[in-house]
């Protein structure tokens, strides 16, 4: 099977994020006041897997791996089959 | 005693600290390629600053899982002196040989300037030639120089002694305005709890010589070199 994933890596809760921060202001700027911005990476990563499960547990491998780092990350990953 | 230098794609400090170790110091170092990856003839290592790989994912990452990296693992267990630069200190945190991790400055600028630290850690190999509390003026270079650690780990560091440089003013205090990026307590290196792996965001190759402007970082180099 064929899947494909985006990962979704973004900095925890509470950790300072500048490039949110930034691009709140500019939007400030602009006339919008949101109540905050946060920033997130997406990867999109295409692999053959024999189960959902399986494809689930290699991107999971690689995220804990090296794409995101756990000291500062957070990270989800949204799953699907395609042709 | 021989000292590598670890070149990646993308550093390009490596020739400085070279020129440091070999032609101010009088040390015998060498340019290591990241694919030769045995390490296992040299004393020490310095893996030195730039933009490893684009500094694409994050600053470090990419080269931090190198298998190069487990032979500087297999020298830093061996108690070998380790000194990350910059990039290399964020090699180092990436690779877990140093704790906790470099995130965005809190003002997401390049800062290029002169800055002044003070030594709070002389019990290791690339601290030793100074005084406790000597203030220091060695200049950084970088965006992604937050140091970041969680309160359980920050406790850890200071308790352990393991905080190695502090941003301070000219007089030697910690203040927010002496503190570049936002890093915790201030923090601009820190060792491991065995205190031979050292990391640090300021570039001592870039104040090793008068004509620098200062020479205040040469200290680090003689000190590893007595130490290989």
């Amino acid at each position: 099977m064929r899947y494909s994933a985006e990962v979704t890596v973004k900095l925890k809760a509470g950790m300072l994020d500048p490039e949110g921060t930034t691009i709140k202001r500019a939007l400030e700027h602009l006339g919008y006041f949101p109540d905050s911005v946060r920033s997130a990476k997406e990867y999109l990563i295409e692999l053959e897997a024999e189960s959902s499960d399986m494809a689930r547990d290699q991107i999971d491998q690689m995220c804990q791996k090296l794409i995101a780092n756990p000291i500062i990350h957070d990270y989800t990953i949204d799953l699907r089959e395609i042709e | 005693m021989s000292i590598a230098i670890v070149q990646f794609g993308g550093s390009n400090c490596d020739l400085d600290v070279l020129h440091v170790l070999k032609d101010v110091v009088g040390a015998d170092a060498n340019l290591v390629w990241y694919k030769d990856a045995d390490l296992s003839d040299y004393e020490g290592a310095v893996i030195p600053g730039g933009f490893s790989y684009g500094d694409y994912l994050r600053s470090g990452a990419i080269a931090s899982r190198t298998p190069i990296m487990d032979s500087v693992r297999r020298m830093a267990e061996d108690g070998k002196p380790i000194l990350g630069i910059c990039n290399g200190f964020q090699i180092l945190t990436e690779s877990g040989l140093l704790d906790g991790a470099l995130a965005t400055n809190r003002y997401p600028k390049f800062r290029c300037e002169w800055t002044y630290l003070r030594v709070e850690n002389t019990n290791t190999p690339f601290t030793s030639g100074f005084k406790e509390g000597q203030i220091v003026r060695i200049p950084i270079a970088h965006k992604d120089g937050n140091y970041y650690i969680n309160d359980l780990g920050l406790e850890n560091l200071e308790e352990n002694n393991q905080v190695a440089f502090r941003y301070v003013d000219e007089k030697g205090n910690a203040t927010g305005e002496a503190n570049p990026n936002g890093s915790r307590n201030n923090i601009a290196g820190i060792s491991n709890s065995e205190g031979n792996v050292v990391g640090l965001m300021p570039h001592p190759e870039r104040a090793s010589e008068d004509i620098l402007g200062s020479a205040d970082g040469l200290a680090m180099f003689k000190s590893m070199v007595e130490h290989c």
